[in-house]
């Protein structure tokens, strides 16, 4: 096989690819759940500090910091992480989840914004 | 202080990780020290933006601007790291031939060093923002104490910095022979690491779909937080807990660059042995 024949079959394969990505993207924003649980920050603090979402959904969590100061929310749990500037609201997708208890807290602020996300 | 200086060693590591290797990367390069103190300067002039317009580019595309902006920026460092590595194997077989040629090899590279400052210019504007914020936020609040967290963030930059400089000069170490083949092969993980970085924004802001979220789980064996977990994050992108499309961007970049890079030395060899036949 020459280099062309290969480069030929390589774009075809990368063409296939990009389709059926673009596919799946499409399929998948037509999916979105969205309700949105909201979270609040507030005194460096999440409120709720346990939030209760449904287990295997998309979950939409509407996260609204109304510090003036900006708060980094980190999960390693749910694998997110999302600078919220002060006095703003973030969305942030997570899941579908498995049931269980997922902690979060923000990083700029960890001795005292720390909570959990329980998925029944 | 302790836990500041921790945050902002962790930003500062992963940038000073990607400059750690691109300098070394650039050893023969005339005037590259020029370029990166550049690339390093613009990046800090535009994270201390970033951090500035925050709010701005949060509220962006309907709340996912961030991500978006994530996303981009890592997109764009892959693709120039890309370009690197395939122009390297285009000289590798002169490179590696003696270390005398590579001068010659790479005078027509100024070219090169753009593409590597915009690199490392984008390495420091990712992190550096969220620094900036961070800081800022703790200068601005209240409560008593600021100074010695902003002691411990100048703590932090020194650390990150200092480990940066490691890499670099242990790099330095490799002989001549594997040198370039050492410095190929990691910048061709720190760029798929950087894409499978871009995918988990994408499905944070529910673009892309997750597919299998989370693949594996080693967060107990290998935390992220750990110091080998940060290291190993920085240089090959690693998630204790990856979706499978970030694992698809993953391999699918390893293996693009990887045939790129093939393709081009083999094209030159042939190109090479018709010239001199």
């Amino acid at each position: 096989m020459n280099t062309i024949q290969s480069v030929l079959l390589s774009c075809r394969k990368v063409a296939v690819l990009v389709m059926g990505t673009a596919a799946i993207i499409c399929s998948s924003t037509v999916m979105a759940a969205e309700a949105a649980h909201v979270l609040i920050i507030q005194d460096h603090r999440f409120q709720p500090a346990e939030l209760v979402v449904p287990s295997g959904k998309k979950i939409k969590l509407s996260v609204e910091n109304r510090d003036s100061t900006p708060e980094e929310f980190e999960s390693h749990d749910l694998n997110r992480e999302k600078v919220i500037a002060g006095k703003s609201t973030a969305t942030i997708f997570v899941g579908p989840l498995a049931p269980g208890r997922y902690s979060f807290y923000g990083e700029f602020n960890e001795k005292t914004a720390q909570g959990v996300i329980v998925a029944q | 202080m302790f836990a500041t200086a921790v945050i902002v060693f962790r930003e500062v590591l992963e940038a000073a990780i990607i400059i750690g290797i691109i300098a070394a990367a650039t050893r023969s390069v005339a005037g590259r020290s020029r370029w990166l103190i550049a690339g390093l300067a613009a990046g800090l002039a535009g994270s201390a933006l970033v951090a500035a317009s925050t709010d701005a580019i949060a509220s962006m595309a309907s709340g996912i601007g961030q991500e978006l902006f994530n996303a981009i920026v890592l997109g764009i460092a892959v693709l120039m790291l890309a370009w690197h590595n395939i122009w390297m194997s285009s000289h590798g077989a002169a490179l590696a031939k003696s270390a005398k040629s590579v001068g010659n090899a790479i005078r027509d590279g100024q070219q090169e060093c753009s593409i590597l400052l915009v690199v490392v210019g984008l390495a420091v504007l990712r992190e550096g923002s969220e620094t900036v914020l961070f800081l800022y936020g703790i200068s601005t609040s209240d409560g008593s104490g600021a100074s010695s967290m902003l002691l411990g963030g100048l703590a932090g930059i020194v650390g990150g910095v200092t480990a940066g400089y490691a890499i670099y000069a242990g790099l330095l170490r490799i002989p001549m022979r594997w040198f370039f083949a050492a410095t190929g092969v990691l910048v061709l993980l720190l760029a798929a690491g950087m894409a499978a970085q871009a995918a988990r924004f994408l499905i944070q802001a529910d673009i892309l779909p997750s597919l299998a979220a989370p693949l594996w789980d080693t967060s107990v064996a290998l935390p992220e937080r750990s110091i080998a977990g940060m290291l190993l994050h920085s240089l090959v992108g690693y998630d204790p807990r990856p979706a499978g499309m970030q694992l698809i961007f993953y391999v699918f970049t390893l293996a693009a660059i990887g045939l790129g890079m093939k393709w081009v030395s083999q094209s030159h060899r042939t190109n090479h042995h018709k010239g001199t036949a």
